[in-house]
Formats: C-alpha cells, structure tokens, sequence
C-alpha cells in the first residue's frame, strides 16, 4: 500500500464540478494552502472545477487560499460558522451581491455534524442554537427537562487538509492548533487529500488520524501561512 | 458619570475564577480577565480552536501561526498545555466540563437570556462559538457596560435583538454593578457613588434586592 502522491496536481485532479468539499483549518492555522492554489491552477487552466460546495469554519481572509478560491468564482456555497475576518473582501461582496450562498452553522455544531457525518450517525441533538434564529425549523426534543435541537450529520466528495507528517499508509499527525477540524474532515469526506510537511515514519502512540480516513498524501515541504502571506498582502495567482 | 473601566469590569469578573477552574473567555472584550488572575490562583483557559492552557501572546515576530486562540491572535503555551480537535473542544464546551464561561453582550434578559452574535440583518451574518458557549460551562458570565454608548440600558426584560441562547446567563459584572440572574435581576454590588434609584433607571428590568448590596470596590487597574 502506498498512498503518497508525486504531486499537488495529481492530487487535486479528480474533484468535479459540483463537488462538496471539506476544507481543514481555522482561519489560517491548518489551512492547506497549496492543495487550494492546485486546485485554483487547475481552474486557471481547464475552467473546471466550478459550482463546489465548501465546508470551513471561515470565508478565507485576504486574496490568498480559501479566500482566491472564492474570488476565482469555483464556490457557489459555503457552509461555516463565522464569514468574517481581518480581511472578508472577497467573501462579503459576492455574498452582499447574491453570487454566493450561505449556510450559517455555530461551530460546535458544524464540529459535531462532520463527526456525526464520518461516524455514521445521521442526527443527534444539541443545546446549541435552541430558541434563535438558527433553530428554525429544526425538531426540538426535551431530554431531561432541558430542550435539545436537532441536527443533521455532514458528509462530503473530498477533503482538503492539512497534517504534519503522514506515512505510506495515510496516518497523520498534526502541528500544534492547526488540527481543529481536520481530523474530523478525515473521516467525513468519500475521499480525503492531505497535505504534509514530512513523509515518513509514526509511531502508533503519535498517530492522530488512522490511515483508513485517508485516500491521499502529497508532500509540501515548507507549507506557507495565510497569515504571513496575507501580511505581505499576497495575492493568488499573480 | 461614574464608572468602571472595561479593565476594572475585567478585574472584578477575574476575582470569582476560583483556584484550578478551566475559563472560556469570548473573544474581544473577556480575553483581558485572563490578566486579572489574582495571585496564587491558577485557572487553565480554554479556546475553543483546539488549546487548553494557552498563555499570552507572544514577542512580536516570535508568532507561531499554529499557535492561535479563538479570536486568531498568536499565544503562547504553558506547562500541562494541551491540543485537541474542534469535536472534543466543543464537547469540553457543551458537555458542562467548563466552570466558567465569560461572555460579552448586546442584550441581557432578566431571565437570563443572551443576545451577543447579531445586531440584526444587515451584512453578513457570522456566529463562530457564540451559541456552544452559552451551554454547558457550569456559570456562564457576561461582561458589559451597563447602558449603551447612547444610553440605553442593555439589561431588559426581554431582549431585542437576535438571541444567542435562551436563560444561560447566571451572572452579569457592568461597569456599575454587579448582577446575579435566577428568573429577575438581584443585585448583589453595587458602586458606592451610584445610588439604587439612579441604578434602577439605567437598567430595563426591576432590580431586585436579596440580601445586603455590598460596594463594587475595584482598584485601579
């Protein structure tokens, strides 16, 4: 078994247009920039992919990563919970202009419905959200005394993230905070593509997600971060 | 008119974290608590990104871009800090393993409801951590002014603007007082140099008296 791949563009071959795709990181920490920009080449050069769905906790910031996939026009939706950010340009005015759609889920909410999605479990209940706006229309259940909502789990074609040191076999571990959601995304996701700063061996103590969650692994040696791309004011592709 | 500081308010809210309790602090505003840790108390912060026992931010330039709270600013770690994904942090959040959460507001209700997240339909709506946080943290705290910039009081018998969550705030530190929430506002403390009808008029619901109101007595800070 080997699933590491030669190259960033291999990788990113095979999403359709249409397709949902799962994105890591919170804000720029564990954002898998590279695996955005191929998938923005590809765009660049074959007008595909288009109409995506992109689940992320955020709307991308600046000109560079989840934000240039937005403004190159590849996502007609995002699910996440906060589309704001030091620099929400690109997500506001498509969204202002009605070139965008939205759907607005609170983010221990959007957490547990990717877990839900990759772990089979089609809706459970949470306290999260009961009595605001964001409940509407959605079952309520008392348990307890207490009312819970209910939500749906969350699945999705591809993920896109972004790992420390993955191995032949797909396991990974992550750097710091920058694990958030990928983890999650892993097991939600019919086809998971991680970006890693090394290849090589783990120790099964060290491993955080199991290969099995894991279709692809391409190596970037020096991933960049949003955060430092977007204080050079970086934008992607020029 | 007098009043507190949002530093002072910070302060006072900082003086109830008991020795070992793990503290979310919202974004903005609460993250100064953090500072006002009395001595010899040591309470372990939590940010729902992934990061239990995170310090402060770091040098300029000494930034680690994995490294970042809630709010996406660089911290640091300290001893017995630790990583999780977003699905276990938010169940140290909904599944009431937090002692403390301390929130900002818009709108208080007497009944305890919150509203933080919105301000009505325009823009672009955004809610991040908002909704978990006000579940599950054993006393869930806000810090806030006690009228708007233009005056209007923020604790109300009903709020309204968008809700955040339905009777979750069990205590509210103002710039004036401070306030426990059990189905009516009971005032608890007061400052010295505001009398309680002047307090009464800044505050859109009864306040309700339960015992002594003791000085809010805040240093300089």
């Amino acid at each position: 078994m080997d699933k590491t791949l030669p190259s960033l563009t291999e990788a990113v071959s095979g999403i359709p247009d249409g397709a949902s795709v799962m994105i890591g990181g919170f804000g720029g920490s564990g954002s898998p920039i590279e695996l955005i920009h191929a998938l923005i080449d590809r765009f660049h050069a074959t007008g595909h992919p288009t109409g995506l769905t992109v689940i992320n906790n955020n709307a991308g910031n600046g000109h560079v990563g989840l934000a240039a996939l937005i403004e190159a026009g590849m996502v007609a939706k995002l699910i996440c919970s906060f589309p704001r950010s030091a620099d929400p340009v690109v997500f506001t005015e498509l969204y202002l202009a009605g070139k965008i759609e939205l759907e607005l889920v609170p983010q221990g909410t959007l957490a547990e419905r990717i877990r839900a999605g990759g772990a089979g479990i089609p809706a459970f209940y949470t306290p999260t959200s009961y009595g605001t706006d964001l409940a509407q229309g959605k079952p309520v259940e008392v348990f307890e005394g207490r009312p819970y909502v209910q939500e749906r789990w969350l699945k999705a074609d591809f993920a896109l993230i972004k790992a420390q040191v993955g191995d032949r076999f797909g396991n990974l571990t992550y750097r710091a905070a920058a694990r958030n959601f990928s983890p999650l995304m892993a097991t939600a996701a019919k086809v998971t593509i991680a970006q890693v700063s090394v290849i090589g061996e783990i120790d099964p103590e060290a491993v955080i997600t199991p290969g099995i969650f894991v279709q692809a692994v391409v190596q970037v040696e020096n991933p960049k971060q949003e955060e430092t791309l977007n204080r050079q004011k970086a934008a992607y592709p020029c | 008119m007098l009043k507190l500081s949002n530093a002072q308010i910070a302060w006072r809210a900082a003086q109830d974290i008991a020795d070992g309790a793990y503290v979310n602090l919202g974004i903005g505003f609460p993250e100064m608590v953090a500072k006002f840790q009395p001595p010899g108390r040591e309470a372990i912060f939590h940010t729902e990104n992934g990061i239990l026992n995170f310090g402060e931010s770091p040098e300029p330039g000494e930034e680690d871009w994995d490294l970042i709270n809630a709010g996406k600013k660089a911290v640091t770690l300290k001893p017995g800090a630790s990583f999780f994904h977003h699905a276990d942090s938010f169940a140290m959040v909904r599944g009431g393993h937090l002692d403390v959460a301390i929130l900002g507001a818009y709108q208080v209700s007497e009944s305890g409801d919150l509203a933080n997240w919105s301000t009505g339909p325009k823009g672009v709506p955004a809610v991040g951590g908002a909704m978990d946080l006000v579940h599950g943290a054993k006393r869930v705290a806000v810090i806030t002014e006690h009228v708007t910039k233009d005056g209007k009081p923020k604790l109300l018998d009903r709020c309204t603007l968008p809700l955040t969550g339905v009777a979750c705030v069990t205590r509210v530190y103002t710039s004036h007082a401070v306030i426990d929430i059990a189905g009516r506002f009971i005032l608890r403390e007061k400052l010295a140099g505001v009398s309680l009808e002047e307090l009464q008029n800044m505050t859109g619901a009864k306040l309700h008296l339960d015992g002594p109101v003791l000085d809010l007595n805040v240093p300089e800070v």
